[in-house]
């Protein structure tokens, strides 16, 4: 079986810059792979690269094969097909990732339609609505009806981020990338969506790309972990053995500073 | 929430009430113009009465020098006001919006020329970029002033628009809708237009207001309408040797216009409260 999504030595550079530099990793279907560092090191770009969706101004080389098609270099359109099937983001903001003029049930009824349209049974009017209402009330949401017609700033912080998963769940995704989709949130909320997040990859068999700097986050949520440093892979592996008996300093000190991490540790064991 | 809802009703009436000012004086000025297709209470052209005869119940502003009818012709400046705010407002939006956007998604390079280009045009003042068009052309008339006042504010929309889309093409939800599959033109169209749309209408209410004003000057320096188009620009022209003997000739056009472009503003800020859901009161 070929590996759903796979990068191989994947750099990005902003003109003369390198901003990841020979990046490899390769994910399977079910499989949860956790992208750590420090603020500034790279995460957020690599899962970028990936879905090719970096900013004007950057470029990417390298391999990034996603569902069997190179990413790097192809043509928006080519792009687009993939980018509503095989993938979808949840960002860390949940504020920013959620257009704030338009009530939140249009927002997740968008990409719903759109994957529907591209399975050949479009959906809409009442049957596009009970779907929504269906995926509000698979993430989660109290009141479905009426968060459908909420507008973002009515809700709170957890709540609008199980409105991005319900937009990210829309595309029917084989790959589900989290870029630190809880660190905005308050530890129960996070709890709550990590819960969330966990049950719907198990249940729908999807991959996970987990974004974070959160180590105990990371120890709980995924199998393994690589670890960037100024978009340099420091450490690959087993989330058990990494963090577990660390061999890089940075990876080092990236433990000493989660404190809280003794507590997860124990947790998993 | 609960600040909001503390606030909600204090802000809920000044913004309907700046909607209702809004409202009545745009209202006027457009019942007037609509009427003066239909009706006026004499010929324009015509000498209604004596030279500059002051206010009275047959002539309610008096009349100019030439004995005609100053109300008659403040009615006709409305229309025209109208027209010339309305085509010179969407003649601007339309070719200011589409380079802004056009600015917004090109490549660096592009985008620096087209910004670089757009500050020098709105270096120049509105006012001398429309002579410059109007001089260029061979006519002078209503058109030719209302498509180089359009020219001269897509300038400015322009600039609004580019810098308003890059700011709302950096947020998370765009990504989020390109990586959902959305196509650039469906993004614009739901995403980008909306949410610029708050900002920009409440800058045509000012360009509207712009470029009445500016065409009032234009018509004073004999580049806008010509006779017997009665702009309120004109109006003020042929009244201005005669101001101190007949000052109605004056004032009233320059309350007129003050009229309309506050009103306008008021109507696109007390529009903008009621589009908006962030500031909308529930
Ligand atoms: N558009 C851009 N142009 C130039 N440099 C950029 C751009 N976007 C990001 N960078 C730089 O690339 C580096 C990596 O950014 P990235 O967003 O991937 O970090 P991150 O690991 O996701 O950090 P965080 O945890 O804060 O989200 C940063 O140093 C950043 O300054
Ligand atoms: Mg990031």
């Amino acid at each position: 079986m070929t590996a759903l999504l796979s990068l191989e030595n994947l750099s990005v550079h902003a003109g003369g810059k390198a901003l990841v530099s020979n990046l490899s990793l390769s994910l399977n279907r079910g499989e949860r792979l956790g992208l750590i560092g420090e603020s500034g090191s790279g995460k957020s770009l690599t899962s970028l690269a990936a879905t090719g969706l970096l900013p004007t101004g950057l470029s990417a080389s390298g391999s990034a094969i996603l569902a069997g098609k190179q990413v790097i270099g192809a043509s928006d359109r080519e792009l687009n097909k993939l980018r509503g099937t095989a993938v979808a983001i949840v960002f860390q903001e949940p504020l920013t990732a959620l257009d704030p003029l338009m009530r939140v049930g249009k927002q997740v009824a968008e990409p719903l339609a759109r994957r529907a349209q591209r399975d050949g049974a479009p959906l809409s009017g009442a049957a596009l609505d009970k779907a929504v209402l269906a995926l509000l009330d698979e993430v989660a949401l109290p009141d479905p009806q009426r968060m459908a017609t909420s507008y973002p700033h009515e809700l709170s912080g957890g709540q609008r981020q199980r409105i991005a998963i319900a937009m990210a769940l829309a595309c029917k995704p084989d790959l589900l990338i989290a870029d630190e989709p809880t660190t905005a949130l308050d530890v129960t909320t996070q709890a709550e969506i990590l819960g969330l997040l966990d049950r719907l990859v198990r249940e729908r068999n999807m991959a996970l790309l987990f974004i974070s700097h959160d180590l105990p986050v990371v120890a709980n949520t995924v199998e393994r972990v690589v670890v960037l440093r100024q978009g340099e892979t420091v450490e690959a592996g087993n989330v058990a053995e990494v963090f577990g008996n660390p061999r890089h300093d940075y990876t080092k000190s990236l433990l000493a500073a989660a404190r809280r991490l003794d507590d997860a540790m124990e947790g998993r064991a | 929430m609960s600040t909001a809802t503390m606030t909600a009703p204090a802000d809920k009436k000044s913004h309907s009430l700046a909607l209702k000012a809004g409202l009545l004086l745009v209202g006027i000025h457009v019942f007037v113009g609509l009427l003066t297709l239909v009706w006026l209470p004499y010929d324009p052209t015509a000498m209604a009465g004596g030279r500059l005869e002051g206010p009275s119940l047959l002539h309610w502003l008096g009349t100019d020098r030439l004995g005609r009818d100053l109300f008659t012709q403040m009615m006709i400046g409305s229309r025209i006001a109208l027209i010339v705010g309305i085509g010179a407002v969407t003649i601007g939006a339309i070719i200011g919006v589409t380079l802004g956007l056009l600015a917004a998604f090109a490549s660096k390079w592009l985008d620096d020329a087209l910004a670089a280009t757009l500050d020098i045009l709105i270096a120049f003042p509105t006012l001398l970029i429309a002579m410059l068009v109007v001089a260029a052309s061979d006519t002078a008339n209503l058109w030719s002033a209302i498509i180089a006042l359009g020219i001269a504010l897509s300038a400015i929309v322009a600039r609004l628009t580019r810098i308003l889309a890059k700011r709302v093409l950096v947020m998370d939800y765009i990504t989020a809708a390109r990586t959902s599959g959305s196509s650039w033109p469906k993004i614009v169209a739901i995403h980008i237009l909306p949410n610029i749309w708050p900002t920009l209408s409440v800058n045509f209410a000012l360009q509207f207001g712009l470029a009445v004003i500016a065409e009032a000057s234009l018509s004073y320096l004999g580049l806008g309408a010509p006779p017997p188009n009665a702009s309120w620009g004109r109006i003020l022209q042929e009244a201005q040797g005669t101001v101190y003997t007949a000052p109605l000739g004056a004032i009233a056009p320059g309350i007129a216009l003050v009229s309309l472009a506050i009103g306008v503003n008021l109507l696109a800020d007390g529009l903008r409260d009621t589009i908006d859901p962030t500031r909308r009161a529930r």
